[in-house]
């Protein structure tokens, strides 16, 4: 029977799939890799609210970008080739992650988190954009580093084909993916990687944008949210807002809808390009993390059911408001700067 | 957010592990600070669960009352929707919802119902009288 542990180092982070973009990068040789730089590289930031989609009975939110574009715009923007497989067959994908294993590479895969059994009960959701790293078997055991975990966990065959397996919407179809070889990067290559993942995460937040995504979108949503507790009635407008409050969360956004990261990532960014208005658009970021917890509070008042009235609800649709402009101010500050 | 407003409330997940959360020092500079979990957060799950499980009782009762099948409860029991349940049977999501009628469920076949009770982890009887059997 097969057995191998690759040397491998779980790292937590505060996101998945940043944390096993930063994980797998790290173990491939690219040693200035971080979750913030990983998450800007890759133009994580995002904001997408879709009415008429519906996701565990409520509206889909979004935070950030699709599922899978954060490793794949890291691993371009630094010249790295990847491998990227979906499977029909069970058995194939099986098969295909023992011989990745074998060949010594670490593998990240996208699975739902309803059957992971290491995660609590409560976080159990039909959740299929999830990502964790395999890095070992032994005795038909496999070796899981789950970036969001504290520690690494052990999934049984069976366990880990079926959270691979996992059904529903983005159903993962035993989908994995690894950097396919190991490669340096130099510094110069990092500069450049974050400038192109600074302009592309500006085209998605202001230019690209429809009405419903980017700073658009926040607005619009700002807007929807005074209708809700007409439209809705107050009980399902409260679910609606603890939706967007979980997705804004999701786990361990610190409650600022990837605000924060984003924050950090450009403070990393002067590390490389020292331009000052970095570290001042930073702070914007900041401020509007800072306010989406705001918004939560209230959020959590109104779902909790200790405040509910139409003013409550203008006030939460105001914050949304106001973080549209504060984000659009940020975005065209980072359009703008000047790249000595 | 600056470090020290890190939340810090035990929720479900904080019992597991704890998250790395973004935050900034008393310089400004952002560093990684551990949380246990955020109130607001564990409400807002809180009131999802509480979604959940109004939706359950919700479709025993229009079982009990014969305006749907068996196959609802499991389904809003298992968190699932016509789309997950039709992937986790194998069957397509028309054939799912005309199960979800009381008349056609009472005429499936072992072999079907057998994919169902599969899919719930029940027994065939099991699934006709909404007994659950718990992990």
């Amino acid at each position: 029977m097969l057995t191998t542990t690759l040397p491998f180092k779980h790292i937590q982070a505060a996101h998945c799939e940043n944390g096993v973009t930063m994980s797998l990068l790290k173990n491939a040789g690219v040693q200035q890799i971080t979750e913030p730089l990983a998450f800007g590289i890759g133009a994580g930031l995002f904001f997408v609210y879709i009415p008429l989609l519906k996701i565990n009975n409520g509206p889909v939110i979004a935070f950030r970008t699709l599922p899978g574009l954060i490793f794949k715009r890291t691993c371009k923007a630094l010249n790295i080739p990847v491998v990227r497989k979906k499977f029909r067959s069970k058995e194939a994908a099986e098969q295909f992650l023992n011989e990745c294993l074998a060949a010594g590479h670490p593998v990240g895969c996208q699975v739902g988190v309803y059957y992971l059994p290491y995660f609590p009960k409560e976080y159990r959701f039909h959740f299929n954009a999830h990502n964790l790293i395999v890095y070992g078997i032994e005795d038909g055991n496999y070796m899981v580093s789950d970036p969001v975990m504290e520690h690494t966990n052990i999934l049984t065959g069976y366990e880990l084909e079926r959270v691979r397996f996992a059904k529903g919407a983005l159903a993962p179809n035993g989908q994995l993916y690894y950097p396919k070889e190991n490669t340096v990067v130099t510094d110069d290559q990092v500069k450049r990687a974050i400038k192109s993942g600074i302009e592309k995460n500006v085209r998605n937040m202001l230019t690209m944008a429809g009405p419903i995504t980017g700073v658009n979108g926040i607005r619009y949503t700002g807007n929807r949210i005074k209708k809700w507790r007409d439209n809705l009635g107050l009980k399902k407008a409260g679910l609606y807002l603890a939706q967007l409050v979980r997705m804004q969360e999701e786990i361990g956004t610190g409650g600022g809808g990837f605000r924060y990261i984003y924050g950090a990532f450009l403070q990393e960014a002067h590390g490389y390009i020292p331009n000052d208005d970095l570290l001042e658009i930073s702070q914007t970021f900041t401020a509007s993390g800072d306010l989406w917890r705001t918004a939560a509070v209230q959020a959590a008042g109104i779902y909790k059911g200790r405040i509910g009235s139409q003013e409550d609800f203008n006030i939460m649709g105001d914050y949304l408001l106001e973080i549209a402009e504060i984000e659009k101010k940020a975005f065209i500050a980072l359009k703008n700067i000047k790249w000595q | 957010m600056k470090k020290e407003d890190v939340p810090q409330d035990l929720g479900a997940l904080g019992k597991v592990t704890k998250e790395v959360c973004y935050a900034t020092d008393e310089s400004g500079k952002y560093t990684t600070q551990l949380s246990d979990g955020w109130d607001i957060k564990t409400t807002a799950l809180d009131t999802a669960w509480h979604d959940v499980e109004e939706r359950i009782a919700a479709a025993k009762q229009k079982v009990l009352n014969n305006e749907a099948s068996p196959i609802l409860f499991f389904m809003e029991k298992g968190l699932m929707d016509v789309q997950i349940l039709a992937g986790y049977t194998g069957f397509w999501q028309w054939q799912v919802k005309r199960h979800l009628k009381p008349d056609v469920f009472n005429s499936l076949s072992d072999k079907k119902l057998q994919k169902y009770a599969e899919v719930f982890n029940v027994s065939i009887p099991d699934l006709k009288t909404m007994t659950v059997n718990e992990e």
